[in-house]
């Protein structure tokens, strides 16, 4: 649905400029929610802004939906962003405007006449749950109501991609969860594809699919949620399993990650008692990533070398994914 | 010297100022309406036409754009620079030009609307400065073309500032036209010249200058209201 092929893209020129994006690439699947989490300076408003061409990269193609966005000029590029919503940070909604209005401006913009603005005005609310909310001005709504505004305005359109910069940056961790959880299903129930882009590992934990994370205008890795996490050194299992630093040991230290079925066996138990070892729990993180229990642990492996060796590939053979950090 | 203890004085006095009132409403609300139009036009311009702005580019040239920008920009700055009376003396035969002579109501419409049409495009432009990028940047994702953008964005969400500046331009246009009164502009200024000052009559300039107060107090309290209204931030 969106492919991003080897897009870069320069602020500036000279001394002064800045590589915001550096051979970036990645694919989003039709009714997939795509994260790309980094920090502030990373490059990802650059790089969501490309996808509807609200900046253009200075080398590479973007296509949505089968159009090469960054050739579309004019009217035509204009027609093309009825299909790409985007939500905001700081919601951007018109003061001036009601809720109603604000929505219908989506719809006015695409040439909708009137009473069809009306019901799709009114059926869009109820979907976000607003109803009631639609003669309120943006200023007497609550953070949260004002994104449910944002995204009804961006799907009043019927668009098949919704992109989000930052939409819960500027929202409490409950009212996050809400409109998290509010995109989710209406992702699912539209068959909506999403890229979202985002500095809070939570935020990927919670509702994306896939992830990407970026550093200094580069993808350092991207894949599915689930293989990120038993990918050796991956960075994202890291930053959503912290287990703080690893301490000054002369025994081996291993590092574990569970997955689905593989979290619910009594794996250090067991590795106790067939292997005769004292296992010691470093560190253990656990999350429920869609629906399933995931986490990694931190062992300490006293023993012989050959003792741990044996155990290491035990646990390998169970598939589990096992890392030796020390 | 007028006599006061003329019988008539008072309903002389009534009628004098009524019928100046009536030409200064006349001349503001000309100069006025003319000012709005090109001033609201001047100010949105200013505000596209610069760099990276709306209309940065019309008809595809930067250029173009550049030019129009910083000609504007002259234009306002000298506009605002040169002093109501000076600028009044300058436009003489401008004025004699366009409408046939530069005395009268009628000819009073011109300096006023030459010096509010700056004025008042300073203020527009601020206040649509003041409108934040993210909902320009909002409608361009929702796919909307420049015009959308420049009414239903920028100068939409500008209205309650406008609104202000509205106000302070009438207060301005009611002040300046006191200046042409005395010249030979007709309105309340032309009053106070003849009556008030030549007369020597103080009834005939308090009034003046009482209603001058009550009609400034009542239009800017208007705008503040207007503005306070409009505005749902
Ligand atoms: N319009 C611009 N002009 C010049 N430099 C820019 C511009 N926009 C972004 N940059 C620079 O490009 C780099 C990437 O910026 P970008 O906004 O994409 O980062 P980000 O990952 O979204 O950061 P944040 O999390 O703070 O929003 C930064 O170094 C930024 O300073
Ligand atoms: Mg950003």
């Amino acid at each position: 649905m969106i492919s991003v092929d080897r897009i870069s893209k320069r602020y500036g020129s000279g001394e002064s400029s800045v590589v915001a994006l550096d051979d970036v690439s990645l694919t989003v699947a039709k009714g997939e929610i795509y994260g790309v989490v980094g920090q502030s300076g990373a490059g990802k408003s650059t790089l969501i802004r490309t996808v509807n061409s609200l900046e253009k990269p200075d080398s590479g193609t973007v296509t949505v939906d089968g159009q090469n966005i960054s050739l579309l000029q004019g009217a035509r590029l204009r027609a093309a962003r009825h299909n790409i919503g985007m939500i905001f940070q700081h919601f951007n909604l018109l003061s001036s405007r009601t809720v109603q209005a604000n929505v219908e401006l989506s719809l006015e913009i695409a040439g909708v006449e009137r009473s069809a603005r009306r019901v799709r005005v009114a059926e869009i609310l109820e979907l976000v749950g607003l109803h009631g909310k639609a003669n309120a001005y943006p200023a007497q709504l609550s953070g949260g109501q004002k994104q449910r505004v944002g995204i009804a305005r961006a799907l009043a359109s019927n668009p098949s991609v919704l992109l989000s910069d930052e939409a819960t940056s500027a929202l409490d961790p409950e009212t996050t969860q809400q409109i998290l959880d509010l995109i989710r299903n209406l992702s699912k129930e539209l068959g909506l594809t999403v890229l979202l882009i985002t500095h809070e590992m939570d935020v990927v934990k919670r509702i994306c699919d896939s992830a990407a994370v970026m550093s200094q205008g580069r993808i350092l890795e991207q894949g599915t949620v689930e293989s990120l996490l038993t990918t050796e050194k991956s960075l994202l299992g890291q930053a959503l399993f912290p287990l703080g630093e690893i301490p000054d040991t002369a025994n081996t230290v291993v590092e574990i990650t569970f997955n689905g079925v593989t979290a619910d066996r009594p794996v250090i138990a067991q590795l106790a008692r067939t292997h005769g070892i004292d296992v010691g729990i470093l560190g253990a993180a656990l999350e429920t990533i869609h629906g399933h229990q995931a986490g990694r642990t931190r062992l300490e492996l006293p023993g012989t070398a050959e003792v741990t060796d044996r155990a290491i590939a035990d646990l390998r053979s169970q598939g589990l994914f096992v890392e030796v950090v020390k | 010297m007028i006599d006061r203890n003329d019988p008539s004085f008072w309903s002389d006095l009534f009628e004098t100022i009524l019928k100046g009132a009536g030409e200064t409403f006349y001349t503001v609300g000309f100069s006025l309406l003319l000012t709005v139009i090109f001033g609201l036009a001047a100010g949105v311009l200013l505000v596209a036409t610069e760099t990276g702005g709306l209309l940065a580019k019309p008809f595809g040239s930067r250029a173009l754009g550049l030019v129009i920008n910083r000609a504007l920009d002259l234009l306002v700055n000298i506009g605002r620079s040169i002093p109501f009376i000076i600028l009044m003396i300058l436009l003489i035969p401008f004025t004699r030009m366009l409408v046939g002579s530069f005395i009268g109501a009628t000819a009073a419409i011109v300096p006023l609307t030459i010096a509010g049409i700056p004025f008042f495009a300073r203020l527009v432009e601020i206040g649509i400065r003041e409108v934040p990028v993210g909902l320009v940047e909002a409608a361009e994702s929702l796919g909307a073309n420049r015009w959308t953008i420049l009414t239903k964005v920028l100068v939409a969400e500008a209205v309650p500032a406008i609104t202000l500046g509205l106000s302070t331009t009438i207060v301005g246009l009611i002040g300046y036209s006191a200046m042409v009164g005395a010249v030979g502009g007709g309105g309340l200024g032309d009053v106070a010249f003849r009556y008030g000052y030549q007369r020597y009559s103080p009834e005939y300039m308090f009034a003046v200058v009482i209603l001058l107060i009550l009609l400034v107090q009542v239009f800017q309290s208007l705008g503040n209201i207007a503005s306070r209204r409009l505005s749902h931030r």
